[in-house]
Order: C-alpha cells, then structure tokens, then sequence
C-alpha cells in the first residue's frame, strides 16, 4: 500500500516521520537494518530521491547509521530511542488536550479524564472511545 | 555519472498556423530525475514532447538530448510514450515485443516479457482483445524496458483505474536510472506528485514554473496539485 501523505509539508518530512515512527515502535528495532532506498521508495510510491533525502534526515538526527556496505542500520543507542519515545508520548499528550480543549473542556476536566480513563482497564476505555467515533 | 543536462531547450518556439503553441522556450533538465511536465489542455505539452522526440520540427530555437540534436542519435536514446495506443490492431503482444526488439538496440526483451508475465498477459494474446488498461500496460511495458536515457511519457495514467494506475506507477520507478530522467506529462497531479521530483508547469507556451515538489512544499506550505489549480483557475 503506498504510504498516505498530507498535501501542507514536504513529502521527504512526512516519509521520515513514518520511518522514525517505525525505529520508535520497534518494528525496525535497535542495531537492525533498514530496507534500501529502493525498497522503501517503491513501497510508499515515492521518488527514490525524496527517500534518500528522508533517510539522511534521520541520519542527521543520529536515528540511522551508514555502515559502508552493510547498508543502513538503526542506532544502538536504546537511551535515544526511550528519550525520542518519551518525546513522541508528550506530544500525542499535548495534542490530545488541545483537541479536548476545542471540544470546551476546562483544563480540570481534561485532567480528570486523562487521569480516570487511563485508569480504567483498556479494553473498557476502547469501546468507550469506539463509540465517540 | 555527468552533470550534462539530459535535454536543453533554447528558444523553442512552434506555430501551427497563425496558433502560436510554443514562444521562446527555455529548459534544461538533469539526469536521474522523474520530471512531471504539468499544464491546462492546450498548453503545448505534446507539443514540446513530439518536438524532443522529432515528430515535430521547430520554428526556430534547438533542442538537444544527451548532447545531441535531435535526430537519429538523439532517438536512440529516447524511449516514447505516445498518448495513444501505437502497435497495430493486428498485431499478438508478441508481435509487439518483435517489433521493439527490431527497431531498438536498446531493448530488453527478458526485461518485458517478465514483466508481461507478472501481469498474467499472454504473449500469444491479440491486441485487440485486450482491456484498455491491459493495452496501456503493455505499451508502458515496451517503452520502459529500453535501456534510454530519457523516457518522455505522454499521459501514460490517463484513462486507466487506480489500480492500473499504481501498477504503471510502480514500473516507472522501478525501472529508471540514475542515469537517464522520466518526463511525464499528465493532468492527474494528485496521483503522481509524491512520484515526482520536479514538476514544469507551461502556460502560453513558455516554463511558468520550474522547482522540485518538497521545495514547493516547503515554500508554500501546498501541495503541487493544489497550486496548480491556484495558478490555472478558470
């Protein structure tokens, strides 16, 4: 299936963010390696040049390494990826009370929410959200 | 790898009567780049196509492929894709792979016929039988598996599903080179741009437009097919 982009920001921006999501849920876990260009340019159907650029991105950030002939592999480092983990996590945090916020919920009650319904056993708080969709 | 342009256009111009198609047009493109050549009908893109492949002769400017003027040794190292079906309505798949096999030293037959087969086309199979998205494919198919240098795709999505649409996409990128660039006129922005690494857009026959699709990205904060329905609303 290619990969669905948004129109507002650079394909080569949005291509890395789907890799980088990849090393942070640890489909490509720490030390592996990582399909070539190729490989990912044809699965998403993008240019195998806005691919590279990606991956240079990522290399830049320290997420990927060249190794000189063995291809790209993931960094080793697990502090990295627990720290950009944690970062990722803050984030969807931020935007799920912004959202909330829009909906006119007070800083109190979003807490309150955040607080009580992760608490509740998840498979409870999935249909809960199931039903709001 | 070279850094000679794969085309440079200088002052192209054509004129069909007193219609002026083309005025002054200037181009170079670089090699190993999938260029889309985006513009409203009428525009002049199969213009400019036939006159880099020398169906057309121009009024007056140049053009010249990989170093050459157009002409014999330009045409060895162009691979075209008209916009309509070319091979003859008699003609079996086969005949069709013959045919390119004769008329191009750069052919590679094993290459089509593999990828006929991963299609589940039969070579024994009449033109004329097959779908229109079939008969699209196989022309793609023939075109693409010359080893050029510039691949010049007139419309090769138009008229085809989705599904037909992301296989002749995916040939296109598997197949080219670092070497040799892929011009690819069409109107269906949208299904091509993450395709695409830089897009033309013409408009009263000159280059209104020329960048990569992420610098447009970048810059305007929209996508190509957005800004193209910006720069051409009716």
């Amino acid at each position: 299936m290619p990969w669905r982009f948004q129109s507002d920001s650079p394909i080569y921006l949005q291509a890395a963010e789907v890799i980088r999501l990849r090393i942070l849920t640890g489909e490509y876990p720490p030390g592996s390696h990582v399909p070539s260009v190729r490989e990912l340019a044809q699965e998403a159907a993008v240019n195998p040049n806005t691919m590279q650029r990606a991956l240079s991105l990522l290399e830049e950030q320290g997420l990927l390494y060249t190794q000189r002939t063995a291809g790209r592999t993931v960094t080793e480092s697990e502090e990295l990826i627990r720290c950009l983990r944690l970062k990722q996590a803050r984030s969807y945090v931020t935007d799920c009370r912004q959202q909330l916020a829009r909906l006119g919920f007070s800083p109190e009650e979003i807490q309150a929410m955040l607080r009580d319904w992760n608490a509740k056993a998840a498979p409870d708080g999935e249909t809960d959200n199931d039903k709001k969709e | 790898m070279t850094e000679q342009p794969i085309l440079t256009c200088e002052g192209l111009a054509k004129r069909y009567g007193r219609t002026e198609v083309l005025r002054g047009l200037d181009l170079s493109l670089p090699r190993g780049r999938i260029i889309g050549l985006l513009g409203p009908n009428g525009a002049g893109k199969t213009t400019l196509i036939k006159l880099i492949c020398g169906l057309l002769t121009p009024d007056s400017g140049s053009i010249s492929v990989a170093g050459h003027p157009v002409g014999p040794e330009s045409k060895a190292v162009v691979s075209y894709l008209p916009e309509r079906p070319f091979l003859g309505k008699w003609m079996t798949v086969r005949d069709g792979l013959d045919l390119f096999q004769d008329f191009y030293a750069d052919f590679d037959r094993a290459k089509a016929e593999d990828m006929l087969a991963r299609l589940g086309v039969d070579a024994g199979a009449r033109l004329t039988a097959l779908s229109k998205g079939t008969l699209e494919k196989v022309h793609l198919v023939l075109v693409m598996s010359r080893n050029a240098q510039l691949y010049v795709l007139d419309e090769p999505i138009g008229g085809v599903d989705p599904a037909a649409r992301d296989f002749i996409l995916s040939t296109i990128l598997t197949n080219y080179n670092e070497e040799g660039s892929i011009l690819i006129s069409t109107h269906l922005i949208a299904d091509v741009e993450t395709v695409l690494d830089e897009v033309l857009f013409l408009r009263d026959g000159t280059i209104a437009l020329h960048d990569t699709v992420d610098h447009i990205r970048e810059e305007r904060g929209v996508s190509v097919d957005e800004l193209f329905r910006e720069v051409f609303k009716c």
